[in-house]
């Protein structure tokens, strides 16, 4: 099983994830330049966190036209698995492989904090080693985290249970005060219809050693390397 | 010849910047204020190779492809020899 | 032949350069007797100025301790470097940017921060950590009185700015480091009223480097060529330099065209590129363009290595149209380095710099004369020995005044202490109050984990600790500074700032190895000044001694004055050391209920004729009293060393749940403190010795930690305790909730933890929050 992380100019979570990837692979990741179509093989894609291009003009709108992302559209488009964090959900919104768009946070500043995540959705190739419903605390980090969509495409990612995490309190009560960047709905991250996809603001590869102060996040990526074992 | 495009968030889309700056602003003490909005601007210098038709066309392809997301954002742009 | 336009050097000239007569009259003989021309003029106003030559400092600095068996690289390269084990070293260096983040707060903050990042990079390393060390004036009339005898309480117009200086810094730092994805382990952030015109900005990093992978900013072997990458030259920030030496005046808001403009994105390309160049074997030495530009790593990277470098102006690409030599060779733009590759394998370097979408030109090449010449449309527009401008540069050995602060000594009359009172309310306001309260508010908007290596983030502790992936081993790093202290007493406030980043350090279980210090000072030609600067110099290195901390680099800042008002005389440490096992890392925070509490105590309390003396430079008197009197708490330096050796031993044995050492606010603010974490509760009993209970409480008397153990663990420590001379106290354990202080006794302090610890987490945000009242209500 191979992870593949894209590196655009501006990434600073790719060797985060690399790391993270491999520690539970137990195998070798490998990067993938932006500028290049070819994605190496690689059995699931990790869009990285960062500030791709700067950030300048708006979050991801520069790193959708990159080479790689012709590709990962293609691979996503065939089933492949596509994680996206923290930048890159920014970036999968930007590209149109998931529907909303990350704007600035209510509060305007940039926050960098431990937050708690209510899983709404195990049920998912990410998700497969939580329960629905329970809590994780995994840290975001970011200035343009507040997630919008129009009301239809809200009451379609309600009907088909595509959203996979909601900001919440240690006790997994859905409250306003648990919302950190102002999110319609508390939403920290939603699949795609296929459920192939997924972005998510919050940082699962910082919450992934016990030095670090937190482990909860290797579940994203044990439960991708069980749907990539049993695929 | 010139173009010259704004970017603001659309009018359902709510503006934090824009409501701080408008708080700040009442607090100040400025009169008759209603809304305040936030948006971009871009200066676009074009080559001698397109006429304004052309230009036209080729800036709205820019600020609907690159230079906004059509979730958030709406732009309108002008034109100027 | 040196070609100049008609150019007239007269007095006023020399003076917009910053030139003396006097130093005028050493350029020519060092020019063999000519002029200079007017680009030369210009080269030699920037290398000559205090900020890049150190000429008021540099006799004292000499003094500092410098070496020890782990230093690999000292002071005089771009950072210093530290042997860590492991085959791995780490470069780090503290800088200061003051001048510019008053001027514009938020790009002086980033560019501070951009350049203390290519400091280290410079050298190979890959940054993997920030922290700094902030001062600003007042942001509420209600903290405090002023302490600066004659100073008027802070008007809300000075407040209003002070919060909009904090908050302009504050997001620089953010946006920049965030963006260059390198993680904010905190560091300090104070407030008096004599920052309020003269904010201090000190920025630290650190970084990893394969011990046998470090690169020098040195030049060698002729015909080798000068490459230059990164962001194009324009006319930004020229005489940056001078205006760093310069008091400010009411003028200096209107110098904003002289701030650079960063741009972290394209740091952060350069970064990646220059260690993925330095691989390809082809590059020779390497410098970034910080202070002076262009014209100090041309003559620095040419003298270290004893030859020159000659540079067409031409060449250097170029943001703006019609820039000349003088402009090109003094602009300050960011994100730009300077490197000399070996002559034939340039491919090798511009292929990786194209594919980093970076601009790399060779600009000129390395001649064997130990000279820079700087051509410009073919004409020799400048020639200077490298010397000339780095070792033979002006140094003064200024006059020293011994000064007596305006402040009494003895405490005033009119304040009482009080037997028995209930001191609640008292810590209530200090863990309130700015320079102790929860910073929250700065740090939650710094990405302090990228990299995810973060084991001790800011916020919770005395130290930021990092995980060193692939080894065992982490670092911790502290910053320290407490200019009050520094203004009752130089010398004994710098050893304090020594002596409290290292116990920082040692609290989070790792042996203090190297230190960094950015000296923050006001103009130095005044000879109380120098004499403040000298003192703190002697403290310093009285401290490093002691403690075996070399100093390996800094930075020097004077002329922190506005409309002749100076700054307290602030040294800010920083201190770095080892954790050989990082899971033997202690964090400062109470884990449980349940566990022992014991005051670790390197020196006896004194009796009330030293301790009345040293409760008025505390942060009681200050928040609490409204009044600054006396001396810094005294500080026995081989007590400070044993009880840092003896909880670094306790933490290496595991016998710690918790260690957090004693500073502002005394042991009771240290308690709250650690019962914050988990809001554990706290029951504890201090015993008086017949001194007043706000003594006992909030005194700060240095070389103490409040640690936490399991009972089974006690003897283990006493043990250590013994071994090395210091005591340790039981003093109570940890409870569920509640947080009760007694002394010999009787409850002084009594409260829920929860509400306590809301109180020291909002009351930043509230301040910040709280508009003056110049503005009408809604």
């Amino acid at each position: 099983m191979k992870f593949g992380v894209i590196t655009f100019p501006g990434s600073n979570c790719d060797h985060d994830a690399y790391w993270a990837a491999q520690q539970v692979s137990g195998q070798k990741a490998a990067f993938l330049w932006h500028e290049s179509h070819d994605l190496e093989n690689c059995d699931a894609i990790i869009v990285p966190g960062g500030f791709s291009y700067g950030d300048y003009l708006r979050t991801g709108a520069i790193a959708k036209f990159s080479p790689v992302m012709e590709s990962v559209r293609k691979f996503a488009a065939s089933g492949g698995l596509v994680l996206g964090i923290c930048n890159g959900f920014q970036i999968l919104c930007e590209s149109g492989l998931l529907p909303g768009a990350l704007l600035r946070n209510v509060g305007l500043k940039f926050i960098c904090k431990p937050v708690h995540l209510r899983v709404e959705n195990a049920d998912t190739p990410f998700t497969s080693a939580c329960h629905k419903g329970e809590v994780l605390t995994i840290p975001i980090a970011h200035m343009e985290g507040n997630y919008f969509c129009d009301e239809s495409t809200l009451a379609e990612l309600q009907r088909e249970r595509r959203i996979v995490f909601r900001y919440s309190n240690a006790e997994g009560e859905i409250t306003a005060q648990a919302n950190p960047n102002g999110s319609l709905d508390n939403i920290a991250g939603i699949c795609n219809a296929g459920r192939n996809i997924l972005g998510m603001m919050p940082h699962p590869e910082r919450a992934s050693a016990p030095e670090l102060g937190c482990v909860e996040g290797l579940r994203i990526f044990e439960s991708l390397a069980t749907a990539l074992a049993t695929k | 010849m010139k173009a010259y495009v704004y970017v603001s968030l659309k009018k359902s889309v709510l503006d934090p910047q824009g409501k701080t700056i408008q708080g700040a602003l009442k607090k100040m003490g400025y009169k008759g204020l209603e809304d305040v909005r936030q948006g971009k601007y871009f200066e676009i210098s074009l080559g001698d190779g397109l006429d304004r038709t052309e230009a036209e066309a080729e800036v709205g392809r820019i600020a609907r492809e690159v230079l906004t997301n059509p979730v958030i954002e709406e732009y309108r742009f002008s034109l100027e020899d | 032949m040196i070609t100049s336009p008609a150019f007239v050097i007269d007095p006023a000239v020399l003076r917009d350069h910053g030139i003396t007569p006097d130093e005028y009259e050493k350029i020519k003989q060092l020019l063999g007797g000519r002029e200079p021309s007017h680009t030369e003029l210009g080269i030699f106003s920037v290398m000559w100025s205090e900020h890049c030559s150190y000429k008021s400092s540099r006799v004292h600095l000499k003094r500092l301790p410098t070496r020890s068996r782990l230093v690999l690289q000292g002071p005089g390269e771009n950072a210093g470097i530290i042997d860590i084990g492991d085959g791995w070293a780490c470069a780090f260096k503290i800088e200061s940017h003051n001048h510019p983040s008053f001027i514009e707060p938020f790009q002086g903050a980033t560019t501070g921060v951009g350049g203390i990042l290519r400091d280290i990079f410079t050298m190979g390393a890959r940054p993997v950590a920030v922290m700094d060390s902030l001062r600003f004036g007042p942001i509420s009339s209600n903290s405090g009185l002023s302490v600066q005898p004659g100073a008027a309480a802070p008007t809300q117009a000075e407040i209003h700015k002070n919060h909009s200086v904090m908050e302009g810094v504050v997001s620089g730092v953010a946006s920049y480091g965030n963006c260059f994805g390198v993680p904010n382990l905190g560091g300090e952030t104070k407030f008096e009223p004599c920052y309020s015109g003269n904010p201090l900005v000190n920025a630290f990093a650190l970084g990893l480097v394969k011990k046998n992978e470090i690169f020098y900013a040195k030049a060698a072997g002729a015909g080798n060529p000068v490459i230059y990458v990164g962001a194009k030259t324009g006319r930004d920030g020229i005489h940056g330099a001078t205006m760093a030496s310069e008091e400010f005046s009411e003028t200096s808001e209107a110098k904003r065209p002289n701030v650079q403009v960063g741009d972290p994105f394209l740091e952060k390309l350069l970064l990646e590129a220059c260690l993925e160049a330095m691989q390809t074997g082809a590059i020779i030495g390497i410098q970034d363009m910080g202070a002076a530009g262009l014209t100090c790593s041309t003559c620095e990277m040419g003298a270290r290595g004893g030859v020159g470098l000659e540079i067409e102006m031409d060449r250097v690409p170029q943001r703006e149209t019609g820039m000349t030599a003088y402009e090109i060779m003094l602009s300050e733009s960011q994100e730009r380095m300077l490197l000399v590759a070996q002559k034939g394998r340039e491919a090798e370097v511009y292929r990786v710099f194209e594919k980093w979408g970076l601009d790399a030109v060779q600009v000129g090449h390395v001649i064997a004369e130990n000279t820079m010449r700087v051509l410009e449309h073919g004409n020799v527009v400048a020639e200077i020995p490298n010397q000339a401008l780095t070792d033979d540069a002006p140094v003064y050995k200024r006059p020293l005044q011994r000064w007596e602060p305006p402040v009494p000594r003895e405490k005033p009359e009119h304040i009482q202490w009080n037997a028995g009172k209930d001191h609640t309310s008292d810590l209530r306001r200090l863990l309130a109050s700015s320079n102790i309260c929860s910073k929250r508010w700065v740090w939650q908007q710094y990405d302090s984990m990228v990299q995810t290596n973060t084991v001790e983030g800011p916020g919770a502790g005395d130290a930021g600790v990092i995980r060193i992936k692939d080894s065992q081993r982490g670092l911790a790093m502290a910053l320290d500074g407490n200019g009050r202290w520094c203004y009752l007493d130089p010398r004994l406030g710098a050893m304090h700032a020594v002596a409290e980043a290292a116990r920082n350090v040692a609290c989070a279980g790792a042996v203090p190895v190297g230190a960094t210090n950015c000296l923050n000072f006001g103009n130095p030609e005044k000879p109380h000044i120098m004499w403040q600067f000298s003192q703190a110099i002697d403290g310093i290195t009285k401290a490093c001694e002691e403690l075996d901390v070399p100093i390996t680099g800094g930075n020097v800042s004077f002329y922190n004055e506005t409309l002749g008002e100076g700054i307290y005389p602030t040294p800010v440490l920083g201190i770095v050391g080892i954790i050989e096992d990082i899971r033997q890392a202690v964090h400062p925070g109470f884990r449980e209920a349940g566990k022992t509490v014991v005051l670790l105590r390197g020196s006896d309390p004194g009796d009330m004729a030293d301790a009345e003396p040293e409760f008025g430079s505390s942060e009681y008197a200050k928040e609490i009293l409204g009044a600054l009197w006396g001396y810094p708490p005294a500080l026995d330096l081989e007590k400070e060393a044993a009880l840092q050796k003896a909880v670094i031993e306790m933490a290496q044995a595991q016998l710690l749940d918790s260690a957090h050492d004693c500073s502002d606010g005394g042991i009771a603010v240290t308690l709250a403190e650690s019962a914050f974490s988990k809001g554990m509760g706290i029951k504890v009993n201090l015993v008086s010795r017949g001194l007043p209970s706000e003594f006992v409480l909030f005194a700060e008397d240095a070389s103490r930690m409040v640690i936490s153990c399991d009972r089974g663990k006690l003897h283990g420590i006493q043990q250590v305790a013994v071994k090395y001379g210091i005591a340790a106290d039981v003093i109570g354990e940890t409870v569920p909730e509640k947080i009760e202080i007694s002394v010999d006794g009787a409850v002084a302090v009594s409260a829920n933890v929860n509400e306590l610890h809301k109180v020291f987490e909002e009351s930043l945000e509230k301040a910040l929050r709280t508009e003056p009242e110049l503005v009408a209500a809604d």
